[in-house]
């Protein structure tokens, strides 16, 4: 919050997340960005599911090609989809996202770690759960 | 503009030229500055409602693996259904991207197109999931099976009521506009359902990768 | 076509819950009448019902609070009184009656007591603080608010249509799944809950946005009040808690009504992950609601030190830690439930590094009461109240946080008395320092002093009457939630525990006939200039009530305590004294929406619970249409001349400059 000591954003300087970036009459402009998201997400989505199927990838390390593959796909929405950058004019909107992940993270990491050890803990059952 | 703001200073001589920092006051003025109000308010809900999608992703990851004895992941996932959900909705965030733009730039062709298509592509991936839904259901693997059932359907059936919802929302914005012109209250929904619209597709990544790539492939 | 419905649901066998619902029956159709008779329909449906304006959300909020306060605390003394009889014998009470009663005290005083309580005040402050007119969202903030009010009515229609839920304030299963709880009880409790909850997470939304994006020229980050940044911390645990609430209560939900097995024992279920899903929740509900309760004190301490708070960028931090750091202790709700030693660990060591920050701001309150001219005013007496109570309930955190002696102490009544401890010490009486402190610029009037200071002293008393037996009985073995006991080394403690709950009743009823006094005698203490306690920060610089428009013009900020730097100066005849341009101004128009939304809503729930599934359907699409209807408006705003704002300014200005006169020709 120190960067914003001195003074607020000026009106013009502040921009809503999903926004255009570009007015109203630069619409090629706002396409071919659009366009370029779009081949990049396809490739990646295509590679994925390449990935998930094939032989020719060492086995255990599919998971973490899927997982770094969706972070990528992820991305390319962020920044071409929904225009979300890192400049001055984005920073309330990239904290916002930034503790937006942290949380998300704290969830899935701090409740895979908890429940694995928790069901390590677990008496054996004596019968098969029907 | 009181005296203050004018710098007209203290009556002891102390001059106070403001900075004269602009911030974003409600005065219910200025248009552009109402947009970056609501997009940011709108931005944080989609943030809870990705953090509510978590907890689900969560308890998914974690039940995973409880099928009670009976179907799993890798005998139930048709990869090519989810490969044409995943077609249907990639472009409908492109053809959202396109409607948005023609919004912005009142090009009735660009938006009524853009968002007819996101609608009817949409639809489409609906259409394949409730078809999935129904016919595993139908084999005896519905979400009363075991717990990594009603995790899947809960988890992936959240994400299809949140489509669900997205639609009824875009043939309001359809009707909006078409009764009451690019006015700027009606734009800035407009930008509401782009960031919405993209979010679900977002959040469809996250399944199409945890749920069905990685339980087909396990 | 009931559903479940008959008149079966109604307790004829009963005579408490009979009795109780009765009384409340008689009351409601009373207070209607009333209204109805003096012709206060139409003035309460446009003023307040519709009211999307910040400042009348929040007085209703806290008026809900203050309603329910009452509720909870009799089901309080209901407990204390069966456990002072309970000794070898069954009480007054049967245990599927002490059940409901224990179960709906804390679900009560959690969600409709505490919640409502704090985001009032941070309803009715925040947009005085930051200098605007505003929240970002107002009609959201009314849709909030029904919404809550939609969640209080469920649950007190529990107790003449059906039961409530016997599960504790938070529904664990296997107890709350519907093999071991058939009745509708845990069902009240989902639906009543989860709907408030959508209410505070849009609450919570709106709060941030405003934060963020909305405040006067010249109030920058590192210049608004600690309370602001402390609502901020707040309102960002909202954003991300009450998320996973949703989801949880959904699964549970899900589980109940449709036989899916998320928590069940059978196909796969597993317990172990509600809990961990709700406490993921649970824990940074605590601290949303403590939160607010030190940024009142942090204005309360520097206000009636007559000093600037001490260490304003350390608060800052110290918030902003216990904001994230809240967010990764949950597990010590659950130490003994078998993570093992490792995850024990760390979840342990978290929760001792929390109590870091909260001691900065302990030592800066003090450092900032040091040296300064102390006024122990009531609101005072609550925050020094507070500052000796949340010590003692924090360091028996710190001491549970230790986990083998968790596993003594869990759920014992020495974890009941910490959470009491902290949450009575911390959020109530931080409530009630707000209330005090806010009360004059809310109504007009001061609340009478010497009520006040005699329902703190029942109050600080009771409570250590009532809380500190608990820890000594805890100790001693005793489980919490207990119909009955026979071990009689417990029975002197219990009784002690019951008068320290009488002695809080005579605090309650202090306060009470402080509120009555208060309006009898309202001239006498008439709020004239709108700043009663030689304040700080902006809200004092506007008339008590403020207008609606807030300012009549936004204020330039050009430091921290503002408002208090140029009330000194106009004292000594310094500073700018020409009247502003006045120019019209547009405020939002009042709407129906939230309360025709929470109608449905209402509707609803009730459908849900008692499985009458068209009134469900008829609910949905009446709360579909009411978004539609809305959606629809042309007309968002209403104007207000700017002679009109002139005059209103006119006035209050004309009442500051006659108090610095008479202050002037008394010295």
């Amino acid at each position: 919050m120190s960067s914003t000591d001195d003074y607020q954003p000026l009106h013009g300087g502040d921009h809503a997340p999903g926004d255009e970036p570009v007015g109203r009459h630069e619409i090629a402009e706002g396409v071919v960005g659009y366009l370029v998201g779009l081949g990049l997400a396809i490739l990646l989505t295509a590679s994925s599911f390449f990935i998930a199927g094939t032989a020719l990838v060492w086995h255990p390390s599919i998971p973490i090609a899927l997982v770094v593959l969706a972070v990528a796909q992820i991305g390319v929405h962020l920044v071409f989809f929904l225009h979300i950058t890192t400049g001055p004019d984005n920073f309330n909107n990239v904290l916002a996202l930034a503790f937006g992940v942290l949380i998300v993270f704290l969830i899935m990491v701090g409740s895979l770690w908890i429940m694995y050890n928790m069901n390590q803990n677990m008496a054996p059952m004596a019968m098969p759960m029907g | 503009m009181t005296a203050f703001q004018a710098g007209a200073g203290y009556s002891d001589g102390r001059r106070e030229e403001a900075r004269r920092p602009a911030a974003i006051a409600l005065d219910h003025s200025d248009p552009e500055s109402k947009r970056i109000i609501v997009g940011f308010g709108f931005w944080i809900f989609l943030l809870s409602d990705i953090i509510m999608f978590s907890a689900f992703f969560a308890t998914y990851a974690v039940l995973s693996g409880e099928t009670a004895g009976g179907p799993s992941g890798k005998d139930l996932f048709d990869l090519h259904n989810v490969a044409i959900e995943t077609a249907c909705l990639l472009l409908s965030s492109f053809t959202c991207g396109l409607a948005a733009i023609g919004a912005r730039a009142h090009n009735g062709l660009m938006y009524y197109g853009g968002m007819a298509a996101t609608g009817v592509l949409g639809l489409g991936f609906l259409a394949i999931e409730i078809h999935e839904f129904v016919g595993l259901i139908a084999q005896g693997a519905g979400p009363t099976r075991s717990a990594f059932l009603s995790a899947f359907f809960t988890l992936v059936g959240c994400h299809g009521v949140h489509v669900t919802l997205g639609i009824l929302w875009l043939l309001t914005m359809i009707a909006q506009v078409f009764a009451k012109g690019y006015r700027a209250d009606i734009l800035r929904r407009v930008l509401c359902f782009a960031l919405f619209w993209h979010t679900l597709d977002i959040i469809w990544v996250a399944i199409f990768t945890v749920v069905y790539l990685f339980g087909a492939g396990a | 076509m009931f559903g479940k419905l008959t008149w079966g649901a109604i307790p004829f066998d009963q005579p408490i819950p009979l009795f109780a619902g009765a009384i409340v029956i008689v009351v409601i159709v009373g207070v209607l009448a009333f209204i109805t008779i003096k012709g206060w329909i139409p003035y309460l449906w446009s003023e307040w019902v519709t009211s999307v304006d910040h400042k009348h959300i929040g007085i209703m909020y806290v008026t809900l609070a203050a309603v329910m306060l009452i509720r909870g605390f009799i089901d309080a003394i209901m407990m204390r009184s069966q456990q002072a009889i309970a000794f070898q014998s069954q009480g007054y009470l049967p245990p599927e009656h002490y059940n409901q009663i224990f179960s709906a005290h804390g679900t009560i005083m959690i969600f409709f007591v505490a919640m409502p309580f704090v985001i009032g005040l941070m309803n009715f402050v925040l947009p005085l603080q930051l200098g605007v007119r505003d929240v970002a969202f107002p009609t959201l903030n009314s849709v909030s608010f029904w919404l809550t009010a939609t969640g209080v009515l469920l649950v007190n229609i529990s107790l003449v249509v059906g039961e409530f839920s016997k599960t504790g304030w938070l529904p664990f299963p296997p107890l709350s799944e519907l093999a071991y709880s058939p009745g509708v009880g845990v069902d009240y409790y989902l639906w009543g809950v989860q709907i408030a909850g959508v209410g505070t997470l849009m609450t919570g939304v709106n709060f941030v946005t405003t934060i963020l994006k909305i405040h006067a020229p010249g109030v920058t980050y590192m210049r608004m009040p600690v309370f602001c940044w402390t609502s901020l911390a707040t309102n960002l645990l909202i954003v991300a808690a009450f998320p996973v609430l949703t989801a949880t209560l959904a699964m549970l939900t899900l589980d109940r009504y449709l036989g899916f097995h998320f928590f069940t024992n059978e196909a796969g279920g597993n317990v172990m992950m509600f809990m961990n899903l709700i406490w993921i929740w649970g824990h940074p509900e605590v601290y949303i609601l403590v939160l607010p309760a030190f940024g009142v004190f942090s204005e309360v301490v520097s206000t009636f030190s007559r000093k600037p708070l001490f260490g304003y960028r350390s608060m800052v931090m110290a918030t902003m830690a216990i904001c994230i750091i809240a967010y990764t202790v949950w597990l010590h709700h659950f130490f003994t439930m078998g993570a093992g030693p490792n995850v024990n660990a760390v979840f342990g060591i978290a929760s001792m590094i929390i109590a870091v920050p909260t001691g900065v701001k302990i030592f800066n309150w003090l450092f900032t009461m040091y040296g300064g001219r102390i006024v122990y005013a009531t609101p005072m007496l609550w925050s020094v109240g507070f500052m000796v109570t949340f010590v003692i309930g924090g360091l028996t955190g710190v001491l549970v946080a230790v986990v083998p002696a968790d596993f003594m102490l869990h759920n014992s009544l020495f974890q009941v008395a910490h959470f009491h401890n902290v949450i009575i010490g911390g959020v109530l009486f931080g409530m009630f320092a707000g209330y005090t402190y806010w009360f004059p610029k809310a109504f007009g009037f001061r609340l009478h002093e010497g009520w006040g200071k005699a329902a703190f002293w029942c109050w600080f008393i009771g409570f250590y009457l009532a809380f500190m037996p608990l820890y000594v009985v805890g100790l001693m073995g005793m489980t919490r939630r207990m119909q009955h006991y026979d071990v009689p080394e417990w029975r002197p403690w219990l009784l002690v525990a019951e008068l320290g709950a009488v002695t809080v009743l005579a605090g309650i009823l202090c306060q009470v006939m402080q509120l009555v006094v208060s309006i009898r005698h309202r001239e006498e203490l008439r709020d004239v200039t709108g700043d009663p306690w030689m304040g700080r920060s902006l809200e004092w610089s506007t008339a008590s009530p403020p207008p609606a428009f807030n300012f009549a013009v936004l204020p330039v900020v050009e430091d921290r305590d503002d408002y208090w730097r140029r009330q000194r100066l106009a004292e000594r005849g310094l500073g700018p004294t020409a009247e502003p341009v006045y120019k019209a101004i547009e405020m939002p128009r009042n709407s129906p929406t939230g309360f025709i939304c929470a109608f449905f809503a209402s509707f609803g729930g009730f459908g849900m619970i008692w499985q009458i599934w068209w009134l469900v359907i008829v609910a949905i699409v009446g709360a579909f249409a009411t978004f539609v209807v809305f959606a629809w408006r042309d007309r968002t705003e209403y104007e207000i001349p700017a002679e009109e704002v002139a005059r209103i300014d006119r006035a209050n200005r004309r009442a500051r400059g006659e108090a610095v006169a008479n202050a002037e020709a008394l010295t």
